[in-house]
């Protein structure tokens, strides 16, 4: 096997000194009788070009990935500097872990604090993580953090909040103390609906901005009503590149900022591994969940980096730990981190107009095509609902086999009375022609 | 002998990103806008836009991104560096093999939520890796979603306090006591406590096993949901009464959990569902060999019995004739744990791990990494005291005992493998023994290397006995000293503002 250095011989020969005469006894602490006795049965050992060959194999059926695509809902195809992935796949980013020592892993410990730094600066939040595992988890620990915060139990959620993210915190909260309370929407302008069940008992007010529909919530005004009776403000996002345009809910009183990092150069891969953020107020640090990295300094005053305020963490508080997360996405938030930095200042707010720029485009477009409607009037960012006189699937069908292209999704996957709602995503990776085709092919779509 | 430090090289001067910014520079380009502009007004009103002009994120060129990563990166040690022996890590080598077939780009391109049969290749490709892991553990149900060990494990927890709740109905409340050994990694504790388990410590014997007439002990006194156990266990032992302590579980009517961290003592050589085991999580990113990324992204696939099945979260990924399809009907599942279908990449690497190594290869590599470990544990025990004697598996753990008494402790130890050019060890961990020091080599070193290793363990354990404050003030030849962790979080600093670190940009 050409990924064991020691040959059979210098294997024979290290068996020998230290007084082993095969390798099964190096087994033999194993009883007989729950040891496996036969070979695995899985495959031949494969060479390099037959394990190339049968993942091209693979790959190539995945006929979606080659084709316009206006699927968004929480993974979007963005641009990513070609850097970012040259970077990120240098030995000593890549094969290292944890940085448990940390004077030979400055490097990883230094990206961390810059990750969590231009986190803060895109949220609007004082202090970030070094990431969760998606956005769907980060939003889960979201609530048990604010329940922990304000020692309350109620979680009023939107409908509008990913519903992949919303099963994901059930699943986290189903053995606690948590009651998740649904408040729905307005139909006309897409947006939350009256915060019914708000009141002094409530934990957290969460809600996903641009929301799951693709409208932009007022942030500020809900934050006024949560706080009003003591609750915390989480807000979701997961779409990042609206950062670079949006107000920051730091700045529209948020508490607590959770979101999908994804957007920052790295690939959707069938849906990970991404990156979660996690963002909140100074004064909430030490309920907070994950990794965090700090400044400290060495007897001769260099400035360095180090893990700070584990006591929050399992492996030293254990079942009373903030949570129970070790592993985290450490090498894509670098990805995140190497994205920013590249785009920068400039590039950030850049990416996020061209986005606002084709969506709108591409609303218009469909707008004025027979037999399709925008649904929900509120601001929009990249995202919008596609409303028409046939099932979103039936259109989505008719798209794909007549036009080659993947028209976003079929709301009814995951709300099933909205039959004829279709989720359209525009990026900056669709251009012009890409457009105008979707739009040419709903009108063929409609009339079949 | 001091080192001097060497601070002129520019790759020891690297400042923060933020420090380096130039107002005006530029690291990209995008393609001007394709179609017809409209106000901004129209389409965003002001007051839900950004006014701060993102103050603080950096503006620097490419060339500046490249020079900084790179800088900053030959501060890391790595595996591609050699031996990196952290003790329940499995820091084995990550090949460029998986990271090129990881990017293929049907597989990067595509959306998770793209049609399911425009995306039979993925959905493949998990059920391919899902038998294989489940040959590998000899248990049949299988999900992949959690995204790392710790996710794994609280899915794996949940599948028990879900098949206690349909067993045992109402009655079940009275069943919430997960037991853990006092050895065990402190993501147990922490999985356990979300599924709403309370949590009791079973003693280790002095052997380094499972004491199990403390186990039989608490297991009569009722209540008990089941026992999350590492095995081989967090000092490298093979719990040899595994069956027995299976089997005294299930009669108090509870379920075995394994942590699976330490599989890679075990691949093609013995079966967690062999050994009565329930359930039990992998990491790919210790015995699949996906990379560690500085601390992650990690996969933790969790395996149950046909009992537990039931109970995985959903979608699940099944086999209807020639296709594949995700199965969302699955009324009594725990639910999701991750949206989507977990971290898809890491499971390319796996299986183009496996692939490359076969059954035979899978089983080599257990030979391989075991007496890797077994033959540090012979060279260093005559100089290191190894708190127990039975062989060790994959990885040996030692304790600070002969070189304490000289002021001399586990920490200073590991700072001064850094000067020999080592990674040190797990160290403090696990916390049954005092001052341990958990070493783990994998499969991935070879023999030369191990010899060198050796060496500098004994070079040390010299330094200590006649020169001890040389050890303690280790390391003497980075780019930093040690960094006083106290102070960072007595006054913790967590993010740049220019205000507090007005430094010139290089």
């Amino acid at each position: 096997m050409r990924y064991i250095p020691n040959s059979p011989e210098e294997r024979a020969e290290m068996l020998a000194a230290i007084g082993l005469k095969s390798a099964d006894e190096l087994f033999r602490s194993i009883p007989k009788d729950v040891q496996l006795g036969r070979a695995l049965q899985i495959t031949e050992p494969l060479s390099e070009p037959e394990v190339i060959g049968s993942l091209e194999t693979l790959a190539a059926k995945n006929t979606a990935a080659a084709k316009p695509s206006f699927l968004g809902a929480g993974v979007y195809s963005h641009f990513s500097p070609t850097i970012v992935d040259h970077l990120i796949q240098r030995s000593e980013f890549f094969t290292s872990y944890t940085p448990y020592q940390p004077e030979i892993s400055q490097g990883t410990l230094q990206y961390i604090f810059e990750f969590q730094t231009l986190i803060c600066q895109l949220t609007g939040m004082e202090v970030a993580n070094a990431s969760m595992y998606d956005g769907s988890t980060a939003m889960a620990e979201a609530y048990l953090m604010a329940q922990r915060v304000t020692r309350r139990d109620k979680i009023i959620v939107a409908d509008t909040v990913h519903p992949e993210y919303r099963a994901v915190a059930r699943t986290y909260t189903q053995h606690g103390d948590a009651e998740i309370v649904p408040i729905g929407f307005d139909e006309t302008t897409g947006r939350l609906g009256s915060l019914e069940g708000l009141d002094e008992k409530t934990a957290a007010v969460v809600i996903q901005s641009p929301n799951f529909f693709g409208c932009i919530e007022d942030v500020a005004a809900i934050a006024e009503q949560a706080h009003a009776v003591g609750s915390l403000l989480v807000v979701v996002v997961t779409e990042a590149i609206s950062f670079g345009l949006l107000r920051s809910p730091g700045s529209c009183g948020a508490d607590i900022v959770v979101g999908e990092g994804q957007s920052f150069g790295v690939p959707m891969s069938f849906g990970g591994p991404h990156v979660g953020l996690f963002a909140t107020r100074e004064k909430f640090v030490r309920q907070m969940p994950g990794r965090l990295c700090g400044i400290a300094y060495d007897k001769d005053g260099n400035r360095g980096f180090v893990l700070t305020l584990s006591t929050r963490e399992q492996h030293i508080r254990r079942e009373k730990a903030t949570s129970n997360i070790c592993t985290n996405q450490g090498l894509i938030a670098l990805a995140a981190t190497i994205y920013l930095e590249t785009m920068g200042k400039k590039g950030i707010h850049e990416v996020a107009m061209q986005n606002a720029q084709k969506a709108a485009y591409a609303s218009r477009k469909i707008a004025g095509t027979d037999g399709f409607e925008i649904a929900f009037s509120a601001p929009k960012f990249n995202e919008f609902v596609v409303r028409g006189r046939k099932p979103a699937t039936e259109i989505l069908r008719a798209l794909r086999e007549n036009a080659g292209i993947i028209g976003g999704l079929a709301l009814s996957k995951y709300y099933p009375d909205r039959e004829n709602d279709l989720l359209v995503c525009v990026t900056e990776t669709n251009n012009r022609q890409q457009i105008d085709k979707l739009a040419e092919a709903l009108i063929a779509a409609n009339r079949r | 002998m001091t080192i001097k430090k060497v601070t002129q090289h520019p790759s020891q001067n690297e400042a923060l990103i933020f420090e380096r910014s130039q107002t005006g520079r530029i690291g990209y380009r995008l393609p001007k806008l394709d179609v017809d502009e409209t106000s901004l007004d129209e389409i965003l009103p002001a007051e839900l836009r950004r006014d701060d002009d993102l103050a603080g994120v950096p503006e620097v060129s490419e060339v500046d991104v490249v020079r900084h990563f790179t800088r900053i990166s030959t501060w890391n040690y790595s595996i591609d560096l050699g031996i990196y022996p952290l003790g329940s890590c499995t820091m084995k080598y990550n090949s460029r093999l998986n990271e090129k077939v990881a990017r293929l780009p049907g597989f990067i391109n595509l959306h998770p939520l793209a049609p399911e049969e425009e995306s039979q290749g993925a959905l493949e490709l998990i059920y391919e890796l899902q038998n294989d892991l489940s040959e590998i553990t000899g248990l049949p149900g299988v999900t992949l979603q959690p995204a790392a060990g710790a996710q794994g494990e609280m899915t794996g927890v949940m599948l028990i306090r879900a098949f206690l709740d349909r067993r045992d109905g109402e009655a079940s409340k009275d069943r919430r006591v997960m037991l853990i050994p006092d050895s065990a990694h402190g993501t147990n504790p922490a999985s356990a406590a979300l599924a709403g388990f309370t949590v009791k410590t079973i003693r280790s014997t002095d052997e380094g096993l499972t004491d199990l007439d403390h186990l039989r002990q608490v297991c009569n006194e009722g209540g008990v949901a089941g026992l999350m156990l590492t095995n081989p266990n967090t000092v490298g032992i093979f719990e040899t009464n595994i069956r027995e302590i299976c089997d005294v579980v299930h009669q108090a009517g509870g379920l075995v959990y394994m942590d699976g961290a330490n599989m890679n003592a075990l691949v093609g050589v013995a079966r967690p569902g062999d050994m009565g085991v329930d359930v039990i999580h992998l990491n790919l990113h210790k015995t699949f060999s996906t990379p560690h990324g500085g601390g992650g992204p990690g996969c933790g696939p969790c395996l149950c019995s046909a009992a537990l099945a039931p109970f995985l979260p959903v979608p699940r990924v099944v086999k209807d004739g020639d296709a594949f399809r995700l199965d969302y009907d699955a009324p009594e599942s725990i639910g999701r744990v991750k949206a989507f279908f977990g971290n898809f990449g890491m499971m390319i690497r796996a299986l183009a791990y496996i692939d490359t190594h076969g059954a035979e290869g899978l089983k080599e590599v257990t030979e391989a990494a075991v007496l890797n470990a077994r033959y540090l544990s012979h060279y260093l025990k005559d100089d290191f005291d190894k708190p127990y004697a039975a062989d060790p598996m994959h990885e040996v753990v030692f304790s600070h005992k002969n070189q304490s008494k000289k002021g001399v402790h586990t920490l200073d130890i590991a700072k001064r493998l850094i000067d020999y050019g080592f990674h040190p060890m797990t160290i403090y961990f696990p916390l049954v023994v005092e001052g341990a020091m958990l070493i783990e080599p994998t499969e991935s070193v070879g023999r030369a290397d191990l010899d060198a290793f050796v060496e500098a363990m004994k070079d040390i354990d010299r330094e200590a006995q006649e020169n001890p404050q040389l050890v303690i003030d280790a390391p003497h030849s980075t780019r930093i000293g040690r960094l006083d962790e106290a102070a960072a979080a007595r006054k913790p600093v967590l993010r740049w503002k220019p205000e507090e670190h007005a430094v010139g940009a290089s």
